[in-house]
């Protein structure tokens, strides 16, 4: 492969070296169905630096890259921009390989790192707002912390009025393409989302508060370079916009309804409940636990207003795919929600209570008790699920 | 008050807001959260707060 790996000119100094995950589809949890991308970059600074590196089964594939460009053991400098693994499983040995002069990361980065691998030299603390001297040109650094984990920092090229942003503004979405104008706006607007909500969301104020920060600091981007997915040249503006709105959680007219069911009972309440929910005005998705994944789900919660989860009681329980999607969304703290829970049970009937206990600890706001029905609905169980949509829609309406 | 930051995070606990999420109203010092309260941004305990 060695020779037909290419770097990808990405501005004046700097070059895309990364790795194209076609075929991943479970990123911890997370369904990539359009697979993602490993993004590393070289900066052709007089000291060569590396920004990021990969996945390690990938190391190959980016050292080809960067060798595309120039030898990979004339690299001086390595900054970890995030010690997920994503991005530094193919670090020990790259050092190893090139044996650069110095590497850096975040104090924090420094900490987590070696918590991950043992490394035979100094890995060197670069501070909120320090800069790394590459030369004829300087890389500033900003601690963004939980974006995505305690040890994330951008760093800036000045220079090219460039930010590597590593997951922030990124998504998993694996195209032949790098740049953002050169893929379709609405699979970049959707998987851009989808990662947000699976990735970013429980740190929705520190996004806010990051804007707000880089905002301020009064620079030029004409470049945004995160670790997954295109880089932005074209709408920058567009993806910040998205991050405040999101970030705000502010909520829509549209409904979520999820659910599980065993023989049709709990569908049947779903089903009589979204027509509530539409003869209100609501946009509803309705969504089963047997057709979607957890990370459609928060997807879909993303911009909703309302979250009606419903499922049968078995053996005493929620059913497991109902724990599986609301353990995931607690984590992902949704905000701003109203919600009601439901569902049919044959005789004992805790399924409700326990699915309130869960948008209880999510803070969605309950207007009235849930809603349980025996057995299979007859038709005024049915209007009681329909007049429930409506009261949600309505409570809902007061506020948006 | 002190204020006390979160190690983990940067997240700073000031007494003056308290911390409404976690049902802790204004006004509390930090030493008398309880040991159960965590950090409203990433979850990690009292004990990774130092003093600002
Ligand atoms: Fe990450
Ligand atoms: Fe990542
Ligand atoms: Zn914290």
């Amino acid at each position: 492969m060695k020779d037909v790996m290419r770097a990808v000119k990405v501005s004046d100094h700097v070059y895309w070296v990364g790795a194209v995950d076609w075929n991943i589809r479970d990123f911890h949890g997370y369904t990539t169905k359009r697979g993602s991308t490993y993004n590393a970059y070289l900066v052709l600074a007089e000291k060569p630096t590396l920004i990021d590196t990969v996945k390690s089964p990938f190391r190959e594939e980016m050292l080809a890259r960067v060798g595309s460009v120039m030898d990979p053991r004339d690299i001086s400098v390595i900054v970890s921009n995030h010690t997920e693994m994503d991005h530094t499983g193919a670090l020990p040995e790259v050092i190893r390989y090139i044996d650069p002069d110095r590497v850096y990361a975040s104090p924090t980065g420094v900490k987590a790192l070696s918590e991950h691998f043992s490394f035979d030299r100094e890995i060197i603390a670069v501070k909120d707002g320090e800069s790394i001297g590459l030369g004829n040109m300087d890389l500033a650094c900003w601690e963004t912390r939980m974006l995505h984990w305690p040890d994330s920092m951008f760093s800036y090229l000045a220079k090219d009025k460039l930010l590597f942003s590593q997951d922030a503004f990124g998504m998993h979405l694996a195209t032949s393409a790098r740049f953002d104008d050169e893929i379709e706006p609405a699979i970049l607007d959707y998987e851009a989302a989808t990662y947000y909500a699976n990735i970013l969301l429980p740190y929705s104020p520190q996004v806010l508060k990051l804007l707000d920060r880089v905002g301020g600091l009064g620079v030029e981007f004409r470049i945004v370079a995160p670790d997954h997915g295109p880089v932005w040249r074209k709408d920058i503006g567009g993806i910040i916009d998205s991050y405040g709105r999101w970030a705000a959680q502010e909520p829509t007219k549209k409904a979520v309804v999820v659910y599980a069911t065993m023989w049709h009972s709990t569908e049947s309440m779903a089903r009589a409940l979204s027509e509530g929910l539409i003869d209100k005005g609501i946009t509803v998705k309705l969504m089963s636990m047997e057709a979607v994944h957890r990370s459609d789900v928060a997807y879909e919660v993303l911009d909703a207003g309302i979250l009606a989860v419903g499922s049968p009681t078995l053996n005493n329980n929620i059913f497991p795919s109902m724990a599986d999607v609301l353990t995931y969304l607690k984590g992902l703290r949704p905000r701003n929600l109203v919600g009601a829970a439901f569902g049919s049970y044959g005789w004992s009937g805790e399924s409700v209570k326990q699915l309130e206990t869960y948008l209880a600890d999510m803070k969605v706001e309950l207007p009235c008790e849930g809603l349980r029905i025996k057995h299979v609905p007859d038709s005024s169980s049915l209007k009681q699920c329909y007049d429930l949509g409506g009261l949600l829609a309505d409570r809902l309406l007061e506020r948006v | 008050m002190e204020c006390y930051v979160c190690e983990v995070c940067g997240y700073v606990y000031d007494p003056a807001e308290g911390d409404s999420e976690g049902g802790i109203a204004s006004g509390t010092p930090f030493s008398d959260l309880p040991e159960s309260w965590v950090c409203p941004v990433c979850g990690a305990d009292k004990s990774q707060f130092s003093p600002e």
